[in-house]
Protein backbone atom coordinates (compact mmCIF):
# COMPACT_ATOMS: atom_id res chain seq x y z
CA UNK A 1 0.00 0.00 0.00
CA UNK A 2 0.83 3.28 -1.14
CA UNK A 3 2.32 6.04 1.84
CA UNK A 4 0.80 8.87 0.12
CA UNK A 5 -2.09 8.88 -2.36
CA UNK A 6 -3.48 11.97 -4.12
CA UNK A 7 -6.23 11.39 -6.26
CA UNK A 8 -7.59 14.17 -8.27
CA UNK A 9 -6.12 16.80 -6.61
CA UNK A 10 -7.60 20.34 -8.08
CA UNK A 11 -6.93 23.85 -6.67
CA UNK A 12 -7.49 27.32 -7.61
CA UNK A 13 -6.68 30.83 -7.06
CA UNK A 14 -9.29 32.63 -7.51
CA UNK A 15 -11.11 31.14 -10.76
CA UNK A 16 -7.71 30.36 -12.05
CA UNK A 17 -6.49 26.57 -11.41
CA UNK A 18 -3.05 25.70 -10.38
CA UNK A 19 -3.29 22.49 -9.79
CA UNK A 20 -5.68 20.53 -12.38
CA UNK A 21 -6.88 16.78 -11.40
CA UNK A 22 -3.08 15.86 -9.96
CA UNK A 23 -2.89 12.39 -8.53
CA UNK A 24 -0.17 10.43 -7.90
CA UNK A 25 1.33 7.85 -5.22
CA UNK A 26 4.14 7.74 -3.33
CA UNK A 27 5.35 4.12 -1.67
CA UNK A 28 6.93 3.76 1.90
CA UNK A 29 10.80 4.18 1.25
CA UNK A 30 10.20 5.52 -2.30
CA UNK A 31 11.37 8.06 -3.50
CA UNK A 32 9.79 10.39 -5.73
CA UNK A 33 10.35 13.41 -8.43
CA UNK A 34 8.41 15.91 -9.40
CA UNK A 35 9.60 17.97 -11.86
CA UNK A 36 8.57 21.16 -14.10
CA UNK A 37 8.74 24.61 -14.92
CA UNK A 38 8.41 27.24 -13.03
CA UNK A 39 4.87 27.84 -11.92
CA UNK A 40 3.51 24.35 -13.06
CA UNK A 41 2.48 23.86 -9.39
CA UNK A 42 5.31 21.31 -7.96
CA UNK A 43 5.67 23.38 -4.93
CA UNK A 44 2.09 23.52 -4.42
CA UNK A 45 1.44 19.92 -4.68
CA UNK A 46 3.81 19.35 -1.47
CA UNK A 47 2.42 22.68 0.17
CA UNK A 48 -1.15 20.83 -0.14
CA UNK A 49 -0.18 17.57 1.70
CA UNK A 50 1.24 19.58 4.25
CA UNK A 51 -1.31 21.88 4.59
CA UNK A 52 0.86 24.88 4.14
CA UNK A 53 -1.01 26.47 0.86
CA UNK A 54 -0.89 29.84 0.90
CA UNK A 55 -4.06 32.03 1.34
CA UNK A 56 -4.31 32.58 -2.05
CA UNK A 57 -4.44 29.35 -3.07
CA UNK A 58 -8.23 27.13 -2.27
CA UNK A 59 -7.61 23.01 -2.89
CA UNK A 60 -11.55 22.88 -4.63
CA UNK A 61 -11.29 18.95 -5.18
CA UNK A 62 -9.50 15.47 -4.78
CA UNK A 63 -8.09 13.43 -1.85
CA UNK A 64 -5.11 13.31 0.28
CA UNK A 65 -4.63 10.36 1.90
CA UNK A 66 -1.80 9.96 4.03
CA UNK A 67 -0.90 6.84 5.64
CA UNK A 68 -4.08 5.66 5.01
CA UNK A 69 -6.12 8.33 6.71
CA UNK A 70 -8.08 10.65 4.39
CA UNK A 71 -6.88 14.10 5.42
CA UNK A 72 -10.03 15.86 4.54
CA UNK A 73 -11.61 13.43 7.13
CA UNK A 74 -9.48 14.58 10.42
CA UNK A 75 -10.62 17.90 12.00
CA UNK A 76 -8.27 21.17 11.91
CA UNK A 77 -6.53 19.99 14.65
CA UNK A 78 -5.83 16.76 14.52
CA UNK A 79 -4.85 16.95 10.86
CA UNK A 80 -2.08 19.26 11.48
CA UNK A 81 -1.06 17.28 14.71
CA UNK A 82 -1.08 14.02 11.93
CA UNK A 83 0.77 15.57 9.50
CA UNK A 84 3.53 17.12 12.04
CA UNK A 85 4.28 13.55 13.36
CA UNK A 86 4.42 11.71 9.68
CA UNK A 87 5.64 14.38 7.60
CA UNK A 88 8.78 17.26 7.41
CA UNK A 89 9.73 19.73 5.05
CA UNK A 90 13.41 20.46 3.67
CA UNK A 91 12.26 24.01 2.13
CA UNK A 92 14.08 25.89 -1.01
CA UNK A 93 15.96 28.91 0.55
CA UNK A 94 18.30 27.62 4.20
CA UNK A 95 18.22 31.13 4.32
CA UNK A 96 14.97 32.12 5.62
CA UNK A 97 14.13 28.51 6.52
CA UNK A 98 16.18 28.99 9.77
CA UNK A 99 14.20 31.32 12.46
CA UNK A 100 16.86 34.17 12.78
CA UNK A 101 16.50 34.74 16.45
CA UNK A 102 17.11 31.27 17.89
CA UNK A 103 19.69 29.14 18.37
CA UNK A 104 19.48 26.18 15.69
CA UNK A 105 19.88 23.66 18.58
CA UNK A 106 17.02 24.27 19.76
CA UNK A 107 15.09 24.65 16.82
CA UNK A 108 16.04 20.89 15.95
CA UNK A 109 15.36 19.69 19.82
CA UNK A 110 11.94 21.65 19.71
CA UNK A 111 10.91 19.28 17.28
CA UNK A 112 12.22 16.32 19.06
CA UNK A 113 10.05 17.77 22.55
CA UNK A 114 7.16 18.73 20.45
CA UNK A 115 5.72 15.79 18.15
CA UNK A 116 7.68 12.88 20.06
CA UNK A 117 7.43 14.38 23.55
CA UNK A 118 10.60 14.13 24.77
CA UNK A 119 12.04 15.81 27.71
CA UNK A 120 14.87 18.24 27.10
CA UNK A 121 18.46 16.78 27.79
CA UNK A 122 17.39 13.26 25.57
CA UNK A 123 16.45 15.58 22.77
CA UNK A 124 19.12 17.64 23.25
CA UNK A 125 21.78 14.26 23.06
CA UNK A 126 19.69 13.26 19.60
CA UNK A 127 20.07 16.60 18.17
CA UNK A 128 23.98 16.11 19.18
CA UNK A 129 23.82 12.77 17.12
CA UNK A 130 21.40 14.03 14.38
CA UNK A 131 24.24 16.70 13.72
CA UNK A 132 26.98 14.61 13.40
CA UNK A 133 24.95 12.17 10.75
CA UNK A 134 24.41 14.95 8.79
CA UNK A 135 28.22 15.25 8.60
CA UNK A 136 28.52 18.87 10.93
CA UNK A 137 31.88 19.22 12.49
CA UNK A 138 32.21 20.68 15.71
CA UNK A 139 28.13 19.47 16.48
CA UNK A 140 28.27 21.01 20.28
CA UNK A 141 29.80 24.36 19.27
CA UNK A 142 26.88 24.68 16.26
CA UNK A 143 24.02 24.06 18.36
CA UNK A 144 24.83 27.51 20.18
CA UNK A 145 24.95 29.18 16.80
CA UNK A 146 22.57 31.57 15.23
CA UNK A 147 21.32 30.97 11.95
CA UNK A 148 23.15 34.24 10.63
CA UNK A 149 26.61 32.53 11.75
CA UNK A 150 26.61 29.46 9.18
CA UNK A 151 26.92 29.35 5.44
CA UNK A 152 24.21 28.21 3.63
CA UNK A 153 25.11 24.81 3.23
CA UNK A 154 25.59 24.76 6.93
CA UNK A 155 21.92 25.56 7.31
CA UNK A 156 20.71 23.10 4.56
CA UNK A 157 21.98 20.43 7.33
CA UNK A 158 20.97 21.67 9.68
CA UNK A 159 17.58 22.09 8.22
CA UNK A 160 18.01 17.76 7.04
CA UNK A 161 18.92 16.78 10.41
CA UNK A 162 15.48 19.34 11.62
CA UNK A 163 13.33 16.81 8.76
CA UNK A 164 14.76 14.03 9.82
CA UNK A 165 14.54 14.62 13.80
CA UNK A 166 11.61 12.89 14.93
CA UNK A 167 11.62 10.17 11.81
CA UNK A 168 8.99 10.96 9.51
CA UNK A 169 7.86 8.85 7.58
CA UNK A 170 7.25 11.08 4.57
CA UNK A 171 9.53 14.04 3.48
CA UNK A 172 8.65 16.66 1.22
CA UNK A 173 11.63 18.55 -0.50
CA UNK A 174 11.49 21.81 -2.01
CA UNK A 175 14.09 22.39 -4.65
CA UNK A 176 16.44 21.81 -1.52
CA UNK A 177 19.36 22.42 -3.98
CA UNK A 178 18.33 25.63 -5.49
CA UNK A 179 19.73 28.13 -3.14
CA UNK A 180 23.19 26.45 -3.36
CA UNK A 181 26.07 26.78 -5.47
CA UNK A 182 27.03 23.73 -7.65
CA UNK A 183 29.68 22.05 -5.54
CA UNK A 184 27.39 22.16 -2.39
CA UNK A 185 24.93 21.00 -4.24
CA UNK A 186 26.34 17.34 -4.59
CA UNK A 187 27.41 16.96 -1.21
CA UNK A 188 23.47 17.74 0.09
CA UNK A 189 22.07 15.63 -2.48
CA UNK A 190 24.37 12.92 -1.30
CA UNK A 191 23.38 13.86 2.13
CA UNK A 192 19.74 13.61 1.64
CA UNK A 193 20.07 10.39 -0.55
CA UNK A 194 22.00 8.68 2.54
CA UNK A 195 19.76 10.22 5.38
CA UNK A 196 16.59 8.84 3.01
CA UNK A 197 18.34 5.57 3.13
CA UNK A 198 18.91 5.36 6.80
CA UNK A 199 15.70 5.86 7.84
CA UNK A 200 13.54 4.18 5.21
CA UNK A 201 11.75 7.70 4.40
CA UNK A 202 9.58 8.13 1.55
CA UNK A 203 10.50 11.29 -0.53
CA UNK A 204 8.44 14.04 -2.00
CA UNK A 205 11.64 15.42 -4.42
CA UNK A 206 10.53 18.60 -5.73
CA UNK A 207 12.98 20.23 -8.61
CA UNK A 208 13.33 21.48 -11.58
CA UNK A 209 16.66 19.73 -12.38
CA UNK A 210 16.46 16.34 -13.99
CA UNK A 211 20.26 15.57 -13.44
CA UNK A 212 18.81 15.38 -9.08
CA UNK A 213 16.07 13.59 -10.83
CA UNK A 214 18.48 10.58 -12.40
CA UNK A 215 20.82 10.87 -9.28
CA UNK A 216 18.12 10.52 -5.80
CA UNK A 217 14.54 9.14 -7.45
CA UNK A 218 12.83 6.01 -8.14
CA UNK A 219 9.88 7.22 -9.73
CA UNK A 220 9.28 10.94 -11.78
CA UNK A 221 6.45 12.91 -12.93
CA UNK A 222 6.49 15.74 -15.11
CA UNK A 223 4.03 18.59 -14.97
CA UNK A 224 3.26 21.41 -17.22
CA UNK A 225 0.70 24.31 -15.80
CA UNK A 226 -0.80 21.76 -13.27
CA UNK A 227 -1.68 19.05 -15.34
CA UNK A 228 0.57 16.01 -14.92
CA UNK A 229 1.64 15.00 -18.10
CA UNK A 230 3.62 12.28 -17.42
CA UNK A 231 4.42 9.41 -14.63
CA UNK A 232 7.05 6.62 -14.89
CA UNK A 233 9.98 5.09 -13.13
CA UNK A 234 13.17 6.77 -13.64
CA UNK A 235 14.39 4.02 -15.66
CA UNK A 236 11.75 4.16 -18.24
CA UNK A 237 11.89 7.87 -18.05
CA UNK A 238 15.57 8.05 -19.35
CA UNK A 239 15.44 5.45 -21.71
CA UNK A 240 12.26 6.09 -23.51
CA UNK A 241 9.52 9.43 -22.30
CA UNK A 242 6.73 9.18 -23.80
CA UNK A 243 5.11 12.64 -23.72
CA UNK A 244 6.49 14.73 -26.12
CA UNK A 245 7.35 17.58 -23.13
CA UNK A 246 9.11 15.14 -21.24
CA UNK A 247 10.98 14.33 -24.45
CA UNK A 248 11.73 17.94 -25.48
CA UNK A 249 12.63 18.79 -21.54
CA UNK A 250 15.38 15.75 -21.56
CA UNK A 251 16.84 16.97 -24.95
CA UNK A 252 17.10 20.62 -23.12
CA UNK A 253 18.76 19.05 -20.39
CA UNK A 254 22.88 20.10 -20.29
CA UNK A 255 24.71 16.34 -20.40
CA UNK A 256 28.17 15.75 -18.91
CA UNK A 257 28.97 13.55 -21.72
CA UNK A 258 28.65 16.16 -24.04
CA UNK A 259 29.19 19.68 -22.10
CA UNK A 260 29.70 21.53 -25.10
CA UNK A 261 27.01 20.78 -27.32
CA UNK A 262 24.37 22.94 -27.67
CA UNK A 263 21.28 22.55 -25.79
CA UNK A 264 17.82 22.55 -27.48
CA UNK A 265 15.23 24.66 -26.32
CA UNK A 266 11.81 23.15 -26.00
CA UNK A 267 10.02 23.42 -29.62
CA UNK A 268 7.46 25.37 -29.75
CA UNK A 269 5.31 23.06 -31.32
CA UNK A 270 5.50 20.78 -28.19
CA UNK A 271 4.62 23.79 -25.92
CA UNK A 272 1.60 24.57 -27.82
CA UNK A 273 0.42 20.92 -27.97
CA UNK A 274 1.26 21.07 -24.32
CA UNK A 275 -1.03 24.00 -23.98
CA UNK A 276 -4.05 22.48 -25.96
CA UNK A 277 -3.80 19.65 -23.38
CA UNK A 278 -4.89 21.88 -20.37
CA UNK A 279 -7.20 23.76 -22.54
CA UNK A 280 -8.84 20.61 -23.79
CA UNK A 281 -9.16 19.83 -20.07
CA UNK A 282 -10.41 23.10 -18.77
CA UNK A 283 -13.20 23.30 -21.31
CA UNK A 284 -13.85 19.47 -20.39
CA UNK A 285 -14.08 20.79 -16.75
CA UNK A 286 -16.29 23.60 -17.54
CA UNK A 287 -18.68 21.38 -19.63
CA UNK A 288 -19.09 18.89 -16.52
CA UNK B 1 38.72 42.14 10.63
CA UNK B 2 38.88 43.12 14.11
CA UNK B 3 39.79 46.88 13.64
CA UNK B 4 37.00 47.10 11.44
CA UNK B 5 34.66 46.49 13.47
CA UNK B 6 35.46 48.65 16.68
CA UNK B 7 35.72 51.52 14.04
CA UNK B 8 32.12 51.02 13.12
CA UNK B 9 31.12 49.70 16.64
CA UNK B 10 32.98 53.25 18.48
CA UNK B 11 30.02 55.17 16.97
CA UNK B 12 26.97 53.46 17.53
CA UNK B 13 28.09 52.61 21.48
CA UNK B 14 28.75 56.15 21.57
CA UNK B 15 25.44 57.16 20.58
CA UNK B 16 23.64 54.20 22.83
CA UNK B 17 25.37 55.58 25.86
CA UNK B 18 25.46 59.16 25.30
CA UNK B 19 21.28 58.75 25.29
CA UNK B 20 20.84 56.87 27.46
CA UNK B 21 22.93 58.84 29.65
CA UNK B 22 20.97 61.91 28.77
CA UNK B 23 17.68 60.20 29.44
CA UNK B 24 19.10 59.15 33.39
CA UNK B 25 19.99 62.29 34.51
CA UNK B 26 16.11 63.11 33.17
CA UNK B 27 14.35 60.46 34.81
CA UNK B 28 16.43 60.87 38.12
CA UNK B 29 16.20 64.90 38.21
CA UNK B 30 12.24 64.04 37.77
CA UNK B 31 12.33 61.35 40.32
CA UNK B 32 13.98 64.19 43.04
CA UNK B 33 12.84 66.87 41.67
CA UNK B 34 11.63 67.87 44.76
CA UNK B 35 14.89 67.36 46.42
CA UNK B 36 17.35 68.94 43.57
CA UNK B 37 14.86 71.94 42.47
CA UNK B 38 16.35 75.30 44.14
CA UNK B 39 13.01 76.74 44.19
CA UNK B 40 9.80 76.10 44.42
CA UNK B 41 8.09 75.61 40.65
CA UNK B 42 5.11 77.49 41.10
CA UNK B 43 6.77 80.01 44.17
CA UNK B 44 5.86 83.35 42.34
CA UNK B 45 7.62 86.32 43.16
CA UNK B 46 7.52 89.78 40.82
CA UNK B 47 11.32 91.06 42.82
CA UNK B 48 13.04 87.97 41.32
CA UNK B 49 11.19 88.15 37.48
CA UNK B 50 13.22 87.53 34.74
CA UNK B 51 16.45 87.11 35.67
CA UNK B 52 19.20 86.23 33.74
CA UNK B 53 21.10 82.57 33.90
CA UNK B 54 23.83 82.67 35.74
CA UNK B 55 26.73 83.83 33.24
CA UNK B 56 24.79 87.12 32.25
CA UNK B 57 25.61 90.16 34.42
CA UNK B 58 22.12 90.47 37.06
CA UNK B 59 21.22 87.03 37.39
CA UNK B 60 20.96 85.86 41.36
CA UNK B 61 22.81 82.50 43.13
CA UNK B 62 19.08 80.86 43.80
CA UNK B 63 18.11 81.02 40.12
CA UNK B 64 20.79 79.05 37.79
CA UNK B 65 18.99 79.24 34.40
CA UNK B 66 16.97 82.62 35.22
CA UNK B 67 13.33 82.87 36.06
CA UNK B 68 10.16 84.04 34.67
CA UNK B 69 8.23 86.74 34.24
CA UNK B 70 6.30 86.09 37.00
CA UNK B 71 9.46 85.42 39.12
CA UNK B 72 9.74 81.38 39.00
CA UNK B 73 13.22 79.49 38.72
CA UNK B 74 13.25 78.05 35.19
CA UNK B 75 15.68 74.96 36.48
CA UNK B 76 13.23 73.99 39.15
CA UNK B 77 10.04 74.64 36.33
CA UNK B 78 11.93 72.24 33.65
CA UNK B 79 13.00 69.86 36.60
CA UNK B 80 9.25 69.55 37.42
CA UNK B 81 8.32 69.54 33.99
CA UNK B 82 10.17 66.41 33.44
CA UNK B 83 8.28 64.04 35.68
CA UNK B 84 4.93 64.92 32.83
CA UNK B 85 7.02 64.55 29.73
CA UNK B 86 8.17 61.30 31.00
CA UNK B 87 5.41 59.85 32.25
CA UNK B 88 3.32 60.79 29.23
CA UNK B 89 6.72 59.28 26.94
CA UNK B 90 6.82 55.98 29.31
CA UNK B 91 3.25 55.25 30.14
CA UNK B 92 1.39 56.27 25.99
CA UNK B 93 4.63 54.97 24.30
CA UNK B 94 4.25 51.82 25.75
CA UNK B 95 0.25 51.53 25.47
CA UNK B 96 0.72 52.85 21.55
CA UNK B 97 3.73 49.82 21.34
CA UNK B 98 1.38 47.20 23.07
CA UNK B 99 -2.39 48.56 20.97
CA UNK B 100 -0.46 48.78 17.33
CA UNK B 101 1.67 46.10 17.34
CA UNK B 102 -0.70 43.36 18.59
CA UNK B 103 -3.43 44.76 15.99
CA UNK B 104 -0.38 45.20 13.48
CA UNK B 105 0.97 41.54 14.11
CA UNK B 106 -2.36 39.81 13.83
CA UNK B 107 -3.23 41.37 10.57
CA UNK B 108 0.09 40.55 9.07
CA UNK B 109 -0.18 37.13 10.08
CA UNK B 110 -3.61 36.02 9.95
CA UNK B 111 -4.18 38.18 6.83
CA UNK B 112 -7.74 37.44 5.73
CA UNK B 113 -10.79 39.43 6.86
CA UNK B 114 -8.30 40.50 10.34
CA UNK B 115 -6.53 42.00 7.96
CA UNK B 116 -9.08 43.73 5.93
CA UNK B 117 -11.15 45.17 9.38
CA UNK B 118 -7.60 46.26 10.73
CA UNK B 119 -5.94 47.79 7.44
CA UNK B 120 -9.11 49.79 6.78
CA UNK B 121 -9.45 51.15 9.74
CA UNK B 122 -6.06 52.09 10.02
CA UNK B 123 -6.45 53.72 6.76
CA UNK B 124 -9.58 56.04 8.00
CA UNK B 125 -7.62 56.83 11.24
CA UNK B 126 -4.81 57.97 9.25
CA UNK B 127 -7.36 60.40 7.24
CA UNK B 128 -7.56 62.37 10.28
CA UNK B 129 -5.35 65.49 11.07
CA UNK B 130 -3.43 64.19 14.13
CA UNK B 131 -3.50 67.52 16.09
CA UNK B 132 -6.49 68.52 15.03
CA UNK B 133 -7.70 64.68 16.27
CA UNK B 134 -6.19 65.39 19.86
CA UNK B 135 -7.64 68.92 20.18
CA UNK B 136 -11.01 67.36 20.04
CA UNK B 137 -9.93 64.49 22.39
CA UNK B 138 -8.92 66.42 24.74
CA UNK B 139 -11.97 68.61 24.37
CA UNK B 140 -14.08 65.22 24.52
CA UNK B 141 -12.31 63.88 27.55
CA UNK B 142 -11.15 67.17 29.56
CA UNK B 143 -7.63 68.32 30.39
CA UNK B 144 -5.44 66.23 32.77
CA UNK B 145 -2.81 63.26 31.92
CA UNK B 146 -4.87 60.39 31.36
CA UNK B 147 -6.25 62.54 28.63
CA UNK B 148 -3.45 63.03 27.42
CA UNK B 149 -2.38 59.60 27.56
CA UNK B 150 -5.11 58.27 25.36
CA UNK B 151 -5.15 60.70 23.42
CA UNK B 152 -1.56 60.12 22.00
CA UNK B 153 -2.70 55.76 22.34
CA UNK B 154 -5.60 56.68 20.10
CA UNK B 155 -4.02 58.90 17.45
CA UNK B 156 -0.46 57.08 17.07
CA UNK B 157 -1.39 53.48 17.74
CA UNK B 158 -1.67 52.95 13.50
CA UNK B 159 1.76 53.90 12.92
CA UNK B 160 2.42 50.91 14.82
CA UNK B 161 0.02 48.51 13.07
CA UNK B 162 1.02 49.59 9.84
CA UNK B 163 4.68 48.73 10.36
CA UNK B 164 4.62 45.93 12.35
CA UNK B 165 1.71 44.58 9.94
CA UNK B 166 4.54 44.90 7.29
CA UNK B 167 7.13 43.31 8.85
CA UNK B 168 4.96 40.21 10.26
CA UNK B 169 3.80 39.45 6.56
CA UNK B 170 7.80 39.47 5.43
CA UNK B 171 8.57 37.32 8.25
CA UNK B 172 4.81 35.03 7.44
CA UNK B 173 6.59 34.06 3.94
CA UNK B 174 9.81 33.18 5.60
CA UNK B 175 10.16 29.14 5.25
CA UNK B 176 11.00 28.90 8.98
CA UNK B 177 7.43 29.44 9.94
CA UNK B 178 6.28 27.36 6.97
CA UNK B 179 8.18 24.41 8.99
CA UNK B 180 6.55 25.51 12.37
CA UNK B 181 3.19 25.14 10.45
CA UNK B 182 3.97 21.58 9.45
CA UNK B 183 5.43 20.36 12.38
CA UNK B 184 2.02 21.02 13.79
CA UNK B 185 2.41 24.13 15.89
CA UNK B 186 -1.02 26.54 16.54
CA UNK B 187 -1.18 29.60 14.33
CA UNK B 188 -1.45 31.66 17.40
CA UNK B 189 1.15 29.87 18.81
CA UNK B 190 3.45 30.26 15.71
CA UNK B 191 3.29 34.09 16.00
CA UNK B 192 3.91 34.72 19.64
CA UNK B 193 7.03 31.95 19.47
CA UNK B 194 8.14 32.45 15.80
CA UNK B 195 7.27 35.59 14.55
CA UNK B 196 7.13 38.03 17.35
CA UNK B 197 10.74 37.79 18.23
CA UNK B 198 11.91 38.61 14.86
CA UNK B 199 10.15 41.68 15.38
CA UNK B 200 11.07 42.94 18.29
CA UNK B 201 13.99 44.75 17.01
CA UNK B 202 11.56 47.11 15.17
CA UNK B 203 9.54 47.38 17.72
CA UNK B 204 11.87 48.70 19.72
CA UNK B 205 12.62 51.23 17.65
CA UNK B 206 9.23 52.51 17.19
CA UNK B 207 8.84 52.23 20.33
CA UNK B 208 11.42 55.03 21.44
CA UNK B 209 10.74 56.76 18.78
CA UNK B 210 7.19 57.12 19.89
CA UNK B 211 8.23 58.20 23.10
CA UNK B 212 9.91 60.93 21.40
CA UNK B 213 6.64 61.46 19.45
CA UNK B 214 4.92 61.73 22.86
CA UNK B 215 6.89 63.95 24.35
CA UNK B 216 6.61 66.42 21.55
CA UNK B 217 2.39 65.77 21.39
CA UNK B 218 2.50 66.52 25.22
CA UNK B 219 4.37 69.79 24.18
CA UNK B 220 1.91 71.22 21.19
CA UNK B 221 -0.89 70.36 24.09
CA UNK B 222 0.42 72.37 26.12
CA UNK B 223 1.75 75.20 23.76
CA UNK B 224 -1.75 75.30 23.37
CA UNK B 225 -2.77 75.12 26.94
CA UNK B 226 -5.00 71.73 26.14
CA UNK B 227 -2.22 69.57 28.55
CA UNK B 228 -3.04 69.46 32.32
CA UNK B 229 -4.01 72.32 34.96
CA UNK B 230 -1.73 75.69 34.83
CA UNK B 231 -0.05 74.68 38.35
CA UNK B 232 2.00 72.11 36.97
CA UNK B 233 4.87 73.33 34.78
CA UNK B 234 5.45 71.41 31.68
CA UNK B 235 7.58 72.06 28.89
CA UNK B 236 5.01 73.17 26.49
CA UNK B 237 3.71 75.09 28.56
CA UNK B 238 6.92 77.02 29.62
CA UNK B 239 8.04 77.70 25.81
CA UNK B 240 4.35 78.45 25.06
CA UNK B 241 4.75 81.25 27.78
CA UNK B 242 8.44 82.09 27.10
CA UNK B 243 6.98 83.03 23.36
CA UNK B 244 5.70 86.00 24.82
CA UNK B 245 8.74 87.20 26.31
CA UNK B 246 10.98 86.15 24.01
CA UNK B 247 12.98 89.28 23.55
CA UNK B 248 12.96 90.34 27.22
CA UNK B 249 14.37 86.84 28.66
CA UNK B 250 15.18 84.10 25.77
CA UNK B 251 15.79 81.85 28.40
CA UNK B 252 12.43 81.30 29.35
CA UNK B 253 12.12 79.88 25.64
CA UNK B 254 15.05 78.52 25.35
CA UNK B 255 16.39 76.45 27.52
CA UNK B 256 12.68 74.37 27.91
CA UNK B 257 13.71 74.17 24.06
CA UNK B 258 17.07 72.53 24.57
CA UNK B 259 15.75 70.29 26.68
CA UNK B 260 12.95 69.14 24.86
CA UNK B 261 14.88 68.74 21.65
CA UNK B 262 17.89 66.65 23.36
CA UNK B 263 14.96 63.97 24.79
CA UNK B 264 13.53 63.56 21.55
CA UNK B 265 16.79 62.96 19.76
CA UNK B 266 18.20 60.87 22.60
CA UNK B 267 14.91 58.69 22.48
CA UNK B 268 15.33 58.06 18.72
CA UNK B 269 19.53 57.35 19.19
CA UNK B 270 18.40 55.07 21.87
CA UNK B 271 16.13 52.92 20.12
CA UNK B 272 18.65 52.84 17.13
CA UNK B 273 21.32 52.22 19.74
CA UNK B 274 19.16 49.48 20.94
CA UNK B 275 18.50 47.52 17.64
CA UNK B 276 22.72 47.64 16.74
CA UNK B 277 22.93 46.12 20.11
CA UNK B 278 20.44 43.11 20.35
CA UNK B 279 19.99 42.60 16.65
CA UNK B 280 21.64 39.16 16.53
CA UNK B 281 22.18 39.80 12.70
CA UNK B 282 23.30 43.16 13.00
CA UNK B 283 25.44 42.11 16.58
Amino acid sequence: MSFLTINNLTAHVGKRPVLRDVSLSVQAGEVCGLVGESGAGKSMIGKAVLGILPLAIEATGGEIILAGVDLQSLPAKERRQFIGAKTALIPQDPLTALNPSRRVGSQITNRLVDILGWTKPDAEHRALELLSEVQIDDPKRVMLCYPHELSGGMRQRLLIAAAFAAEPQLIIADEPTTALDVTVQKQILRLIKEMQARYGTALLFVTHDLGVVSKVCQKVLVLYDGVVLEQATVEDFFTGPRHPYSRALLEATPKYTDPTGSLTPIPLHVLEGVRLQVAAYDRMQNHV
Amino acid sequence: MADVSTKINLPIGMRLWLSAGWLTLLVVTALFAPLLAPQDPLAQDLFTARLPPFWVVGSEPGYPLGSDSLGRDVLSRMMYGGRVALSVALIAGTLTCLLGASLGLIAGYFRGWPDMIISRLVDIWMAFPPVLFAILLIAVLGTGLTSIIIAIVVIDWTRFARVIRAEAIGQGAMDYVASAQVAGHKRFGIMIQEILPNILPTMCILLTLEMGIAVIVEAILSFVNLSISTDQPTWGGMISEGRVSIHQAWWVLVFPLVILFLTVLSFSQLGEGLKDRFDPVLR
